[in-house]
């Protein structure tokens, strides 16, 4: 089948063609190729805007910025391909059962534009809000919980603490009885908790962000930025020089490396996080298991793949190689839960970077460069917040202030002291 | 698994060790301001390359070490004692 234009990607005068069941009949039928869901474009010499990061942050910002502030000569670059830093390599678990009010409003609102993102977007991405259990194993434990349910509630968020029979009722499969090391004492309990397909959310917010004429430039990586008189002029990239008076740098793993191009020192320490999915199996967990006591976390995905991940690796590292260490302390910790997986395979393993700031909360707004802003510090937390931030990093782009749901999460607060602490509710390495 | 050669153990995985990161000169509590505080605690030069920073042998010698580690490729390239690193001021 012949595409509808000459470049062979669909799209005509730059509207993109709405994907629908009929369509996907069609297409089935024909056996013809799916359209690209976004172009190649040329490299301009100027742009008002200049994105550096093309995950889900990266590409939200330059959605929101076309369809909210109707700023569309964006450019979004990455020097490798979309999606392939934390977007694509993190657990996919969506959640807002966090402890700070800052915090809980903020992801919430995320969790509410997941809820419509596929029909916002046109593009399925497969939200199943299957609920969220972190266990808890100790009175500590059991504390937070409580205090993170009364903050969760006061803030409109569905969180309860329930007992050790009410979790085994959700997860059969795990051990509750007193005779494990870790006996589980009960379990924060938060419904509107679940998981996405992390790389349909990249693609959707890409071909949406380039159906309003955003462009999207992969293995573009910027070399440096260019800072006059306190101000962002341009970026140089490995394809030439682009002449821009806003940079947000929107990037994980490299956070403290492109803000120092500009100058802007970040209170940021970039550690590795490892996960790993095992071999597919029939569907027996549908809720996500979360336990911090044993620095992990497991959710099986609909391929039946069961996805676990840990905490972040016990030293700073950009290196993205995986460790034996890993996968030894994830299958004891996995097994003290669901001692039936034994024989279970891991099918891989892989690493993503986490650039972890002092608070576990990230750092959003401007710098004291003008026009140099970052979206930066998404520690182990940064793909759930994807379309808020996106949201709220454009109204900051447009309006030139930070709006206020992420007023307090602006850079001049580690010099103020005043820190968000999500530390208790954001990690499980604590 | 990354292998530390420790100066008084041999070469040990690092796992028998905590680290403990950049490290920097500490301001003077008595005269620095709140500002110059936070800023010592919470910024890290977060280096893409060859740092010098502490480790301490808990499972081993349970000395503090002074270690020239690369964050990339995890390569070692020197491994001293703190306190004799302290002795000849050749941090």
């Amino acid at each position: 089948m012949t595409s509808t234009n000459g470049n062979g990607n669909g799209h005509r005068n730059g509207r993109v063609r709405g994907y629908s069941a009929w369509s996907l009949l069609r297409h089935g039928l024909s056996r013809s190729e799916w359209p690209r869901a976004w172009h190649d474009r040329e490299l301009r010499p100027s742009y008002d805007a200049v994105i550096i990061g093309g995950g889900v942050h990266g590409l939200a910002t330059a959605y929101y910025l076309a369809k909210n502030h109707g700023m569309t000569n964006v450019a979004v670059l990455d020097r490798s391909y979309i999606g392939g830093g934390g977007s694509g390599r993190n657990t996919s678990i969506l959640r807002s059962n966090y402890l700070t009010p800052e915090g809980v409003r903020f992801y919430d609102r995320s969790v509410k534009l997941y809820e419509h993102l596929a029909a916002d977007l046109n593009f399925n991405v497969m939200f199943s809000q299957r609920g969220h259990l972190t266990l808890a194993h100790n009175d500590a434990s059991m504390r937070t919980m409580a205090w993170r349910t009364e903050v969760n509630k006061l803030q409109g968020v569905e969180s309860e603490v329930i007992g050790p029979d009410e979790v085994k009722e959700l997860v059969p499969y795990l051990d509750t009885s007193a005779e494990t090391r870790y006996p589980i004492l009960g379990a924060l309990y938060h419904p509107p908790g679940g998981v996405v397909r992390h790389d349909a959310v990249v693609w959707g917010y890409a071909r949406a962000a380039d159906a309003h004429g955003v462009h999207i430039h992969q293995k573009t990586e910027v070399t440096g930025i260019d800072v006059e008189r306190g101000r962002v002029t341009g970026v140089q990239t490995t394809r030439g020089r682009i002449a821009t008076p806003v940079v947000l740098n929107a990037t994980a793993g490299w956070s403290s490396l492109i803000s120092d191009m500009a100058g802007v020192a970040m209170p940021v320490q970039t550690f590795p996080l490892q996960a790993a999915v095992t071999e597919p199996v029939r569907p027996f967990l549908d809720t996500v298991v979360v336990s911090g006591t044993l620095h992990v976390y497991v959710s099986q995905s609909d391929r039946g793949e069961l996805v676990f991940g840990a905490s972040v690796d016990p030293f700073a590292s950009y290196s993205m190689r995986g460790s034996l260490e890993f996968t030894e302390g994830i299958a004891g910790h996995v097994l003290e839960l669901m001692p039936a997986l034994a024989k279970m395979r891991l099918l891989r393993q892989w690493a993503g970077l986490c650039d972890m700031t002092p608070d576990y909360s990230p750092i959003m707004g401007p710098t004291p460069v003008e026009g140099f802003y970052v979206d930066v510090g998404w520690g182990t937390y940064g793909f759930k917040a994807g379309p808020v931030s996106g949201e709220a990093m454009a109204a900051c782009l447009a309006e030139e202030k930070p709006p206020e749901i992420i007023s307090a999460f602006g850079l001049d607060r580690f010099l103020s002291g005043r820190l968000v602490g999500e530390k208790g509710a954001a990690a499980v390495g604590h | 698994m990354m292998l530390l050669p420790c100066p008084w153990c041999g070469p040990r995985n690092a796992g028998e060790f905590k680290y403990a990161g950049e490290g920097g000169a500490r301001p003077d509590p008595a005269t620095t301001t709140p500002e110059e505080w936070r800023r010592y605690l919470y910024f890290h030069a977060n280096t893409r390359g060859w740092v010098t920073e502490s480790w301490y042998h808990g499972a081993g010698c349970r000395r503090w070490l002074v270690v020239e580690r690369h964050t990339l490729t995890h390569e070692v390239r020197g491994v001293r004692d703190a306190v004799q690193v302290a002795r000849e001021g050749t941090r």
